[in-house]
């Protein structure tokens, strides 16, 4: 049986919002009987894009992650629900029925994701439903995705088999796997969330005059292992990536042909830019 | 043989009245809306028929009729077969207008309503939409942000979407570069303020009634200085239009001409009909109106800079943009996007388009860098090098890397030898020849607060690659650093630049992927700019093609008064303003200084206001919440969709209807005019009929009808409509294009739109430039500069006066030498602020805003409202965004979504931060153009939270011989706001913002 499933590259995602908008716009003042009440005009995010700046100016990225109802296999949700509340249909989709969900305030603080949203007029909780109601209308794919001009967002349908050899081969991962909850939103490039980085640049100065130097060999040491290598780009630039926040001492190690050798202590906590790297003649 | 037709002819007419009052319902419901007669004759009484509407049924007869309320006479039965015949000839119906060969007698209620009704016997049977099944049908429109299906069930709309295409449209075009094939889906994007547009339409901020603030009594009191504070009541269509036009009437006898000014927005809701440069216009020159003259707001440095280097004029100074797509992806080794933000400004109607492309960017082995003081959308999506100097700083970054070049040998001096002249002038100037101070990094590291060894770095590589320069989210233009206090020079160094490396060599031009694909060009379908049904040749761009296309009656404005728009507020409050007209013809018809009031004109006594609120894009705008309480401006009328920012400030208000609620025909990004071929912003061109998918809300009226109705009372009806409604207007658009070739008229009404096929591959729009580098005739597809600006033949040279690029303009040599604010050669010059920075040290950026299309979407509690970059709700109420350095808001106390104070000695404004790595330290950023205006206390004297950043900025122009907004910067302090309702300073003085200086008279 083929079932639905999310990918979201958080690389492509520019925080346009066409996903948040294109959900308001479905479900604002639209009701789907068996699917999903109307959706409050302000509050509830169903889709929600989160935000993650890494390093300081003027080395930085910015991640966005757009999250909402991942519609898991092992959901919390459906345990706790009351008279059959919640389902899940045989294409993975995780319904709330607007009607029978009424009153049942407590699912809300069921979901391990925070992404079950309480509608204070009708009393009822509300998900994203992957515009399930469509689908079953035969669209193509959710709203949020047809939307999408980077492709950010892309449903799959396809066997659990299948999926989990995409998410091998791709590299995809769920958001906080611990939970146990078996997601059906994968992610792709999730570092650009929840890892970090030690990034900085290398100059060098020649009768005062400060330039950027190219090709210098930059060693990550952790403890008295050499964990990565990177050379500088014209501005002088090197980036060591995905590593863990939180993850202690490192070391930066800097040497080119002609200079002293100089190197780094970091205590690394949150991505971090160094200050400018001047090496000085031998 | 003519009395016989023109008798066959006005029976079959009668016949066709009886047929469809039988066959539609609507038809027999307008039957009921009058009760009067009409005669149709020869002006000899040889032929005629008289026609009696009553109570919906009509009544007719061949003859003559003495007691008819409604005389159509053509001058004999022959001339009224050949006009009255199908296929109707417009341009024959046009000249027998101007000839005199048929008039039109009795009131224009009755015969517009008859004309009207004539019309409607062809157009009432047609069918729109599509059925979708289950009670929904799909229709089209257009938005800013692009084509759109709208499903409507039951007259409401239930969702809105993008246009993915089926089967029986074209396919799109390809690109082979580097071994890759890119090719775009074969759907439409949208913009995010096209997805908002339910919230719009369902505001509740629509304005549904026409409404009368309480305390204006055009016969007594009027109470001008409550404007803006007194509440409002409805009143009739018939109450507001005589008013209205009785006004018209009363102030033209009583003051003469000029007394009345029209100000629009920069935008509208889209629509070739609708559009203000369409039926707005046209009601401007059949009342005889003051106009408003707009500065080339989001081109500011490009027009009164760059064109006197390298023309362009009548693209508002920036450059042409053909086949650029297809030579950046095949030949480009570095793209360097300089104040550069295309994904955030969706290149204005450009929706996501050119983010598809951009994305390709990330798969090919291209550098990019982004200079920009704020790590803008396009940097976040594609990465890249970032530097960020100091707002308005970055002219003296382009003169370090011009040095480098010069001192390292890194240009191409065959192109500066051959192609360009004046280099050594500049040249002295950036090696200090001139001056004694050369530009080195080093210099330009104080100014900008970059580092020197960055900028040797970037102009290093530059030197050593073929690169794409992107200035301003066109990439050729627009937007960006040209609006801020050094915005002439940024736009007049970069052209300097881009000469330097030799432009039109594949590989090197200007672009970001945002304009060039290869659409095919040569298909015609009018841009907005080309005026639809205004008839005015003068202020639009409707000569170039439209006019001879689409006959129509030409219209004149009698009234040659205009106001600067940026000295709209000193005009009325002081009675005078000089500044520069916006005229693209030539390089030196920016020259031309305009006065007001113009010897002989009345000043202005009332005010027609039409569109989107102004108070957010206009600088230091409390100066308008003065002059809208000025007993000057004796009356004011606003038309308007919403009730937004300035609206609230009127004595009338007409309530309009969106574009959803209306029908009209446009083109997806088709601007024309001063953004010729704006098409190749796609990856496929989209013409729509835009549906009228709902019933107008309220008692809502699009511009057309309100404006026709004023008419109806001015005698002006015939002029202003020639007969025909809105509807008849968008088929005759549609007649004037080439979409006849492709589609049915039937077929595109009813499925609403039509992709246009894409260019042949070998018959793609040559490169824009290359001809020039490689010394050809021009050979790209623009009407444009126009013949006589050429010297050694036609299409020979570019428009400056040696038909080469000037580094040392000699159109700016010839008017004003000794300008120190454009000199001939570009020179660096501190933006005009920087004395105060001691006072207040932070320099705010104001770009366009991201999300929301000016004012339109923003506010109106609308969807994007919710949008955590856009406003954040704090205790129920949403704040405007303002982003500051994380350092900077630690030094204050400030943590994410604080509220603030963000204040000069202008004024104070209301913001939630937003804490960020995404600036340096001394730079805030927020969003100009808020739709909103809220003052805590009293209008103009109190802090703001609606979020007008536009009340902080300063109005002084770029340049005194120019009219030249430079406000997308402004110096400005932050604080945690304490919570009081009244402006106080750093320097603790109360500050009343009664206008300190009067504006730049010569």
């Amino acid at each position: 049986m083929d079932k639905w499933n999310l990918i979201i590259d958080i690389e492509n995602c520019t925080n346009c919002n066409m996903c948040v908008l294109a959900c308001q716009d479905e479900h604002v003042d639209n009701d789907f009987p068996g699917y999903a009440g109307p959706m409050p005009k302000h509050g509830a995010r169903w889709i929600e894009i989160m935000r993650k700046e890494r390093g300081q100016a003027p080395m930085i990225d910015v991640g966005y992650m757009p999250v909402m109802c991942n519609h898991c296999d092992d959901a919390p949700c459906l345990e706790e629900a009351q008279n059959g509340a919640i389902t899940k249909r045989d294409d993975g989709i995780v319904i709330i029925d607007p009607i029978k969900s009424k009153g049942q305030k407590q699912l809300v603080d069921s979901c391990p994701y925070g992404r079950i949203w309480w509608n204070d007029e009708l009393k009822i909780p509300q998900i994203w439903t992957f515009d399930a109601h469509l689908l079953d209308e035969g669209w193509k794919e959710p709203r949020a995705v047809s939307v999408c001009a980077t492709e950010a967002i892309i449903a799959k349908k396809v066997s659990d088999a299948e999926m989990a050899k995409i998410a091998e081969e791709e590299n995809l991962e769920v958001l906080e796997p611990t939970k146990g909850t078996k997601p059906r939103v994968y992610y792709k490039n999730l570092y650009r969330y929840n890892k970090c980085f030690i990034g900085g640049s290398v100059a060098i100065k020649n009768d005062g005059v400060e330039d950027c130097l190219k090709d210098a060999k930059v060693q990550l040491i952790q403890g008295s292992e050499t964990i990565s290598e990177a050379s500088t780009d014209v501005f002088g630039d090197f980036k060591f990536d995905k590593l863990d926040e939180d993850s202690g001492k490192y070391k930066v190690m800097i040497s080119a042909n002609g200079y002293s050798p100089t190197s780094i202590e970091v205590e690394l906590k949150e991505s971090i830019t160094l200050d400018d790297i001047v090496l000085t003649k031998t | 043989m003519g009395p016989l037709k023109f008798s066959i002819i006005l029976f079959g007419l009668r016949f066709l009245i009886w047929l469809r009052a039988l066959q539609y319902e609507t038809f027999r419901n307008r039957l009921k809306e009058k009760n009067f007669t009409a005669q149709m004759k020869t002006k000899a009484n040889t032929v005629g028929r008289w026609f009696v509407f009553k109570n919906g049924k009509v009544h007719s007869g061949a003859g003559i009729r003495e007691d008819a309320d409604v005389v159509l006479t053509f001058k004999t039965a022959d001339i009224a077969a050949r006009l009255l015949m199908p296929p109707i000839n417009q341009l024959e119906q046009i000249n027998a207008m101007k000839d005199f060969l048929l008039s039109l007698e009795g009131l224009d209620e009755l015969t517009l309503w008859f004309t009207q009704t004539i019309m409607k016997t062809q157009t009432v049977g047609w069918k729109y939409g599509i059925e979708m099944g289950r009670g929904i049908t799909r229709y089209t429109n257009m938005t800013n942000g692009g084509p759109v299906f709208l499903y409507v069930k039951d007259d409401k709309l239930i969702r809105i979407t993008p246009i993915e295409f089926d089967e029986s449209d074209p396919d799109t075009w390809s690109i082979k570069a580097r071994g890759k094939v890119f090719k775009p889906p074969r759907k439409t994007t949208l913009a995010p303020h096209g997805m908002n547009w339910k919230s719009m339409l369902y505001s509740p901020d629509r304005l549904l009634y026409p409404m009368k603030r309480i305390d204006f009594d055009p016969n007594g009191e009027r109470n001008q200085q409550n404007r803006g504070i007194s509440s409002y009541e409805r009143i009739s269509w018939d109450e507001a239009l005589d008013m209205v036009a009785g006004e018209i009437k009363r102030i033209k006898k009583e003051h003469g001409p000029g007394a009345i000014a029209n100000s629009h927005g920069s935008h509208h809701t889209w629509g070739n009909v609708g559009y203000y440069l369409s039926a707005d216009f046209k009601f401007i020159n059949a009342v005889g109106m003051t106009r408003v003259l707009h500065n080339p707001d989001s081109w500011e440095g490009w027009y009164w800079g760059a064109a006197h280097h390298w023309g362009g004029s009548l693209r508002v100074g920036q450059s042409e943009t053909y086949g650029t797509v297809e030579d950046l992806l095949k030949e480009a080794g570095m793209v360097v996007f300089w104040a550069s933000n295309p994904d955030g400004t969706s290149g204005a109607y450009g929706s996501l388009e050119g983010t598809v492309r951009r994305k390709w960017l990330k798969e090919l082995d291209i550098d990019i860098v982004h200079i920009d003081p704020y790590y803008n959308d396009s940097a976040q999506f594609l990465g890249g090098k970032w530097l960020a100097p100091k707002p308005a700083s970055s002219p003296a970054l382009a003169m370090a890397i011009a040095q480098v070049w010069i001192e390292e040998d890194l240009y191409d001096k065959h192109f500066v030898e051959n192609r360009t002249t004046g280099f050594d002038k500049w040249r002295a100037y950036i090696t200090g020849e001139e001056d004694g101070v050369q530009k080195t990094p080093e210099w330009a590291a104080h100014e900008t607060g970059l580092k020197a060894k960055d900028i040797r770095a970037l102009a290093r590589r530059w030197g050593n690659k073929k690169v794409y320069l992107a200035a301003g989210g066109w990439g050729n233009g627009h937007g960006g650093a040209c609006r801020n206090a050094t915005g002439i020079q940024w736009a007049r160094s970069l052209v300097c630049l881009i000469a330097m490396q030799g432009i039109g060599k594949p590989g090197v031009n200007m672009g970001n992927l945002q304009w060039g694909t290869p659409v095919d060009t040569n298909f015609y379908f009018p841009g907005y700019a080309e005026g639809g049904m205004s008839g005015d040749l003068h202020h639009t761009a409707m000569s170039v093609e439209l006019f001879q296309r689409m006959p129509q009656l030409p219209s004149l404005n009698t009234v040659e008064q205009s106001i600067p728009r940026l000295w709209l507020p000193e005009a009325i409050m002081e009675g005078k303003a000089e500044g520069y007209a916006w005229d693209g013809k030539s390089i030196e018809a920016q020259f031309n200084k305009i006065s007001y009031p113009k010897p002989g004109y009345s000043p202005v006594k009332m005010l027609y206001k039409i569109g989107g609120s102004i108070f957010g894009t206009m600088p230091d705008s409390n100066r308008h919440v003065k002059m809208y309480q000025s007993p000057n401006l004796e009356f004011i009328v606003s038309q308007a969709i919403w009730n937004e920012g300035e609206t609230k400030f009127a004595d009338i208000i007409l309530p309009a209807c969106t574009n959803f609620e209306r029908p009209d025909i446009s083109e997806w990004a088709a601007l024309g005019g001063y953004a010729h071929h704006g098409q190749t912003q796609l990856n496929n061109r989209v013409a729509v009929f835009q549906h009228q998918a709902v019933k107008p809300m309220g008692e809502s009226k699009s511009d057309y009808t309100i404006f026709s109705m004023i008419c109806e009372r001015l005698g002006l009806s015939a002029y202003f409509t020639e007969g025909i409604s809105e509807l008849d207007w968008a088929k005759r658009i549609f007649d004037a294009s080439d979409l006849p070739q492709i589609i049915s008229w039937k077929r595109f009404i009813e499925r609403g739109y039509v992709v246009i096929p894409p260019e042949k591959e070998e018959l793609r729009d040559p490169l824009s430039w290359n001809w020039f580098y490689e010394g050809r005739k021009k050979d790209v597809p623009e009407p444009m500069p126009l013949p006589s600006d050429y010297k050694d033949g036609y299409l020979e040279g570019i428009q400056t006066q040696t038909g080469k690029i000037e580094f040392e303009a000699l159109s700016l040599k010839r008017f004003d030498a000794e300008d120190p604010e454009r000199p001939p050669i570009v020179k660096y010059r501190p933006p005009f602020d920087q004395e105060s920075e001691d006072k207040y040290p932070i320099r705010m950026l104001t770009p366009h805003p991201r999300y929301s299309f000016h004012t339109q979407g923003d506010g109106k509690d609308s969807f994007i409202n919710n949008i955590k970059d856009h406003r954040i709700e704090v205790d129920g109420f949403y704040y405007w965004i303002i982003r500051i350095n994380e350092e900077d808001a630690t030094d204050r106390g400030i943590k994410m979504h604080d509220l603030v104070k963000v204040y000069n000695d202008q004024a104070g404004v209301i913001c939630a931060a937003l804490v960020t790595q995404r600036l340096p330290r001394g730079a805030i950023h927020g969003y100009e153009s808020c739709a909103t205006y809220e003052p805590l206390g009293e209008p103009g004297k109190s802090v703001d939270r609606g979020g007008i950043l536009n009340l902080l900025t300063p109005k002084k122009s770029q340049l005194k011989k120019g009219h030249s907004m430079g406000n997308s910067t402004a110096l400005v302090e932050v604080e945690l706001w304490n919570g009081k309702v009244e402006l106080d300073t750093k320097v603790g003085a109360k500050v009343l913002n009664e206008f300190s200086e009067p504006v730049p008279a010569e």
